[in-house]
């Protein structure tokens, strides 16, 4: 396990500029707050947390999609970050996506053969027939045939359309896959094929997965590690059996909570404790102390005034929180 | 893309028989006596009787439509009551110079509507983009005969770049045609370039949202491939829709300009026929149009077809 990562982000921030009509200067608004990642080659990294945590936005910081404020994104010997928005073409067949909702992230003009062909068009110099053989042999890892070819996505079920979208970010064979909620849009029982799916071609080809959700049930399956992030920030990272199963900061605690449970009157129990916590979050602006700390059930004084670092909770991995610290006060970590 | 062509063809039958019913019934209402106007004030009982046999006039109405509409199927639009010139002449000789007013200003509201709402939508909150708005809000706002004199006064007066009225044919020079077209042409297409760039932007603003352009990106495709292929081809659809009936109002507002501009075409045939009550005219200026509109609208159908999966039937 000594191997370099594949993919390591130091400190890095996604801020971006909005400006209101009435207003000469623009106002900063961080996306995304100095968060710290590596994924190895091959390994999947589940990313969880509500909407409006930034996970998007660090997807699309990756994908180079939207400029990096601060820090650095370093991609097999690249350096990304430093180059503002475009990567060379090298760097981007190395990285591919799959989007949220199947029923935007295809083109409706396109033929399915279009849409799985066009990355292969753009980045290799294959002959049309090794194209065509190509996108059938993509087609069928994906459990769809060659009589799709000359469809167009309308006629397509959700899951069948995500398998599409799935086929072409295949197609260029790439290291990394940034899946961003590649099942949320779905239904259920479409989610857990999609999934298999996922899990079967990352272990036949060897592919890295950033796989973002805001369900930590259904990514720790699939996860090797699993990062939580809140407001802007990664406020818990490690194994993703002990992230979910000994969860060690107060919002993954909470997140799992979510999670409703079968048993009645536990479910009316641990509701009944939700309602007496507070439950607004911190403004983004102007923010002293811990982030979580106007929703912690455990909040302590010194939360208040000062941020806590990361620290290494038993198990493997680390937390932002004082408990952890509390709990193990030597291992300062990072 | 051939069953919707045919499709349309077929729908088409019954479309052209309702207009051609409405055509004749209501020239037919309309207040006045054609007869009067020939023979005038002096004309006597037994002219009157004359007059109105030449005409035909004392064929029951329903079996003088079917007469109409026989001769109508095979190109002849019958004769003016007033100068025995057959309809048809007439109308063929005005058509090409109202055809080409039409075309070109289409043309320039295309371009000029394109260009501007692709470049809105592309730099949205821009300077470019607030520019393009209030052009498209002021140029819906202006008159297109009020805006045609201003072009006159400018272009034709002042600076003397183009003629101030008349119309050359394409066939005689076309470099005259092409001087003698831009103003009226101009004035014309303003509206429709407004209305088609404010189209353009938001269809192009939606498209941009959506995720299939997001995964573009995150492909690695160049900005041009992306904005090119992938947003204007889905942007197009709704503007196409636009363009069909903003080409039908061209053609309506082509006879208004072409009075600013002392054109000849088929708008002063058409006032004088009226004025006149010279009804074959009217009956016959009115088909001719209604074909036209018709063969843009298939045409428009078509485009939306190609650009559009979901139009097509399967």
């Amino acid at each position: 396990m000594g191997d370099k990562p594949l993919i390591e982000i130091n400190d890095l921030w996604v801020t971006y500029w909005a400006r209101s009509a009435f207003q000469l200067r623009s106002k900063p608004f961080h996306a995304v707050k100095g968060v710290s990642l590596s994924i190895k080659a091959g390994q999947t990294l589940g990313i969880v947390g509500e909407s409006g945590s930034g996970k998007s936005s660090l997807a699309n910081a990756v994908l180079g999609l939207v400029p990096v404020e601060s820090g650095t994104i370093r991609f097999d010997q690249h350096e990304l970050s430093a180059m503002k928005t475009r990567y060379p073409a090298a760097v981007r067949k190395q990285i591919q996506a799959v989007f949220q909702d199947p029923f935007s992230s295809l083109n409706p003009s396109m033929t399915v053969e279009d849409i799985i062909s066009e990355p292969l068009r753009v980045h290799t110099k294959m002959s049309n027939d090794q194209r065509r053989d190509l996108v059938v042999e993509l087609l069928e890892l994906v459990s769809l045939s060659k009589d799709h070819l000359k469809r167009h996505p309308h006629e397509f079920s959700g899951g069948q359309r995500q398998r599409i979208a799935i086929a072409s970010a295949l197609a260029l064979q790439p290291k990394l896959l940034v899946l961003d909620e590649p099942v949320s849009a779905l239904d259920v029982s479409t989610q857990n094929q999609i999934i298999n799916l996922l899990y079967e071609r990352r272990d036949a080809l060897g592919i890295a997965y950033m796989l973002i959700a805001h369900d930590l049930a259904l990514v720790h399956h699939i996860s090797d590690r699993i990062a939580v992030m809140y407001l802007g920030h990664i406020v818990e990272e490690g194994p993703a059996d002990r992230v979910y199963k000994n969860p060690a900061h107060p919002y993954t605690k909470a997140l799992l909570e979510a999670v409703p449970l079968l048993d009645p009157a536990k479910q009316r129990a641990r509701r009944a404790a939700r309602k007496a916590q507070p439950a607004y979050d911190t403004p983004r602006d102007a923010q002293v102390g811990c982030p979580y700390k106007n929703r912690c059930a455990q909040v302590l004084p010194k939360c208040q005034t000062q941020a806590p670092t990361p620290f290494s909770v038993k198990g493997g991995g680390v937390a932002s929180c004082f408990l952890v610290a509390d709990a193990q006060p030597t291992s300062e970590a990072l | 893309m051939l069953r919707l062509i045919g499709q349309r063809l077929i729908a088409l039958i019954p479309l052209l028989f309702i207009v051609s019913v409405l055509t004749f019934s209501f020239t037919a209402l309309l207040p006045g006596d054609p007869v009067d106007l020939i023979i005038g004030d002096e004309g006597t009982a037994e002219q009157y009787e004359m007059v109105r046999e030449r005409l035909g006039m004392n064929v029951p109405i329903v079996s003088r439509y079917f007469q109409w509409l026989g001769r109508a199927a095979q190109g002849d639009l019958g004769t003016s009551f007033f100068n025995s010139v057959p309809v048809m002449d007439a109308v063929m000789q005005r058509l090409p110079v109202t055809i080409s007013l039409t075309a070109v200003s289409a043309l320039i509201a295309v371009i000029v509507g394109m260009a501007a709402g692709i470049a809105a939508a592309l730099n949205p909150r821009s300077w470019i983009d607030r520019l393009a708005t209030f052009g498209a809000t002021l140029g819906q706002a202006i008159p297109n005969f009020w805006f045609g004199i201003l072009l006159v006064a400018f272009f034709a007066v002042s600076l003397r770049w183009f003629p101030a009225t008349g119309f050359t044919p394409l066939s005689t020079s076309p470099w005259e045609w092409l001087r003698s077209v831009t103003l009226p042409a101009l004035a014309l297409g303003l509206s429709s370039s407004a209305a088609i760039a404010r189209q353009v932007r938001s269809a192009m603003v939606g498209v941009l949202q959506q995720d299939y352009i997001r995964a573009a990106r995150a492909q690695g495709l160049s900005r041009r491939r992306v904005v090119f292929k992938h947003v204007l081809k889905n942007a197009l659809i709704p503007v196409v829709a636009v363009l069909s009936f903003q080409i039908t109002i061209l053609l309506g507002g082509a006879l208004i300009v072409e009075q600013v501009f002392a054109i000849n075409g088929l708008g002063s045939l058409a006032i004088s026929a009226v004025r006149q009550q010279d009804i074959p005219m009217i009956q016959g200026i009115v088909l001719v149009s209604v074909f036209i509109v018709v063969a843009i609208q298939l045409t428009t159908d078509m485009i939306y077809g190609f650009l559009n999966p979901k139009a097509r039937p399967s």
